[in-house]
């Protein structure tokens, strides 16, 4: 178990290197960030851009920046953004919680509609509630996450007038967004739900359950559900990076201050040390979901360790 | 009783195929005759801005801010959905099989890096990757496609290294290798035979998840120059106007929908016809 755990780890941190490289040296390819600083002031000697570079650490060797990028990652200080030179860590400190937030409201709305519908569907195999969930499956993985935002917008703000099109303010505000990527989520989770349910309700204490004399939602819902847990545990935590995919694209549309609009700002402001921290931090963090998801399978399930 | 359920599900699986393939074949149709079929996409006419639709033949879907006609735009936009995912997915199809089948049959260090660049890829989703390289790079519809290439390319490679894993282990491999076929015989002959059912259902899923990947990129601003019509960009400039005039974020909407749901209809037939074992399950 121990040598699953340490190479778990060991492909893990490959991976977050081989991420904070790529980004490292992407942005490095950029040019000379002096000069964007410098862009709009008149006169700039070179000594001037000299002083620039020294005071962000351009003049250092790359493998050094690239090392210090990684000790900035593990004492969250990400330096100064290009832009009125604010803290990155103080940016990221509130864009961060505004994701997450979001990330876990998706996921709770896309849990709370895939379960009951995935269960109908496994129970009623090939007859018209199956299909009928599985065409709309369909559907909901087909629709563009921007788009279908917008359209929620058209209808519940604009139409309605009952929730507010934009921003992070209270509860309501989070109805949309939310709904959103639970939707999107659902369709996938839905056929992953029927799947794992179908093959759980053939196992025999099932019949044994069903034998005894238990009611059918009992059966269902406390002895099939709980055997499900696991496989669809790893499944939802595999997602994160779809699910954090999505959100920043959609934080787009309903301008939520969170790490996607930080990173689009960044783009359009050429401001890398705030697009490196991002993509750094939303990257850090699937990995160690993946992990962490990975080992408590291998935990529950001897079977995957030898794998 | 079972006998009426199998004919109903049959029905229904062929019913999925002419629906999927309906949708496909009217949009494809539209979008590459639409020179001939409408008006010119870039037509500006500002007599008749923010025509509301249904209402004038001339302009079905109705106009935009610039009086251009939205239905003219969408079929014209649609050109490059079905370039970028079809483009891109040939791509990926090509480096994916080829990486797949070399680690698959030669493992080793082959094996390593494929299975290395699908943890990365695990790790870092799209949108992340294409921020990084639009932020250097610039947005253009070479570069979305490049990046999807780049993006992609490791799904093939893992379906086909896994069914060549497996494949590598059965008597027929065995005896072709036991009577001496060298391995590109081997290769042409056995295992991309046993491979196609399954890649050919992965493609089709792919294309209508890159128009997808493609849409956010260029709604964002980070993809296909807005210049272009395009269903992204369309939706884009429509976020100004959505107040006062929705049919400019609707109609390019759902044009991205039905190609998209199209795309998963025919991808969804084909995967129980061609590959029943379910290697490309989602």
């Amino acid at each position: 178990m121990i040598a699953f755990i340490m190479k778990r780890v060991i492909q893990a941190i490959f991976v977050v290197i081989a991420v904070s490289l790529v980004v490292a040296v992407a942005i490095r390819l950029t040019g000379d960030p002096a000069l964007m600083i410098a862009q709009g002031a008149t006169n700039i000697t070179e000594a001037d851009l000299e002083r620039i570079r020294e005071g962000l650490g351009l003049n250092q060797p790359f493998i050094v920046q690239y090392l210090q990028s990684l000790a900035g990652l593990l004492t969250w200080q990400f330096g100064n953004s290009f832009v009125g030179g604010t803290s990155v860590t103080l940016l990221i400190n509130k864009a961060l919680p505004a994701t997450l937030a979001l990330a876990f409201a998706s996921l709770f709305v896309s849990i709370a509609i895939s379960i009951p519908l995935g269960i109908r569907a496994a129970v009623s195999r090939g007859r018209w509630s199956d299909q009928l969930i599985r065409i709309c499956s369909l559907v909901g993985l087909s629709f563009p996450n921007f788009w279908l935002a917008t359209m929620l917008v058209l209808l519940f703000s604009i139409t309605l007038k009952w929730l507010p099109p934009s921003g992070m303010n209270g509860m309501q505000s989070f109805i949309m967004p939310a709904l959103t990527m639970g939707i999107i989520l659902t369709a996938t989770n839905v056929r992953l739900v029927r799947t794992t349910m179908l093959e759980t309700l053939n196992a025999q204490y099932i019949m044994v359950a069903r034998a005894k004399g238990l009611s059918e939602r009992k059966v269902l819902y406390k002895h099939a559900l709980r055997n499900c847990a696991i496989p669809l545990i790893t499944y939802f935590g595999l997602q994160f990076g779809t699910l954090l995919g999505g959100i920043v694209v959609i934080e787009r549309v309903f301008n939520w201050p969170g790490m996607g609009t930080l990173a689009f700002d960044a783009v359009a402001a050429r401001d890398y040390p705030v697009l490196q921290a991002v993509i750094m931090i939303l990257s850090l963090m699937i990995v160690a979901i993946n992990l962490l998801v990975d080992i408590a399978y291998g935990l529950v399930d001897p079977r995957i360790r030898t794998k | 009783m079972a006998a009426t359920i199998s004919l109903h599900l049959r029905n229904l699986k062929s019913l999925e195929f002419i629906l999927g393939a309906v949708l496909l074949g009217v949009i494809v149709f539209c979008v590459l005759f639409s020179q001939w079929l409408f008006t010119p996409p870039g037509a500006i006419d500002l007599g008749a801005r923010l025509l509301p639709p249904f209402q004038d033949v001339a302009h079905l879907f109705g106009t935009d801010a610039l009086g251009r006609d939205v239905l003219s735009r969408v079929a014209a936009g649609g050109w490059v959905s079905l370039k970028v995912g079809f483009l891109s997915v040939m791509g990926s199809v090509v480096i994916g099989v080829v990486m797949g089948l070399i680690s698959g049959y030669y493992r080793g260090v082959w094996d390593v890096i494929v299975m290395r660049f699908a943890d990365i890829q695990l790790a870092l989703p799209f949108i992340l990757l294409a921020i990084t390289f639009v932020a250097i790079l610039g947005g253009s519809l070479t570069n979305t496609i490049i990046l999807l290439i780049i993006s992609q390319w490791v799904q093939y490679a893992r379906l086909v290294r896994g069914s060549v894993l497996t494949l590598r282990e059965r008597e027929f491999i065995l005896s072709a290798r036991a009577i001496g076929v060298k391995d590109m015989a081997l290769i042409l002959h056995h295992f991309l035979p046993n491979l196609l059912g399954p890649v050919i259902v992965l493609m089709t899923l792919n294309v209508a998840n890159n128009i997808l990947l493609e849409s956010s990129l260029t709604f964002l601003g980070l993809g296909v120059d807005p210049t272009i019509p395009s269903w992204g960009g369309m939706l884009a400039e429509g976020r100004t106007y959505l107040q006062t005039a929705w049919w400019i974020s609707v109609f390019p909407g759902l044009a991205i929908l039905l190609t998209v749901l199209g795309l998963n209809l025919l991808g969804d037939w084909l995967r129980d016809t061609l590959d029943p074992t379910g290697r490309t399950s989602r």
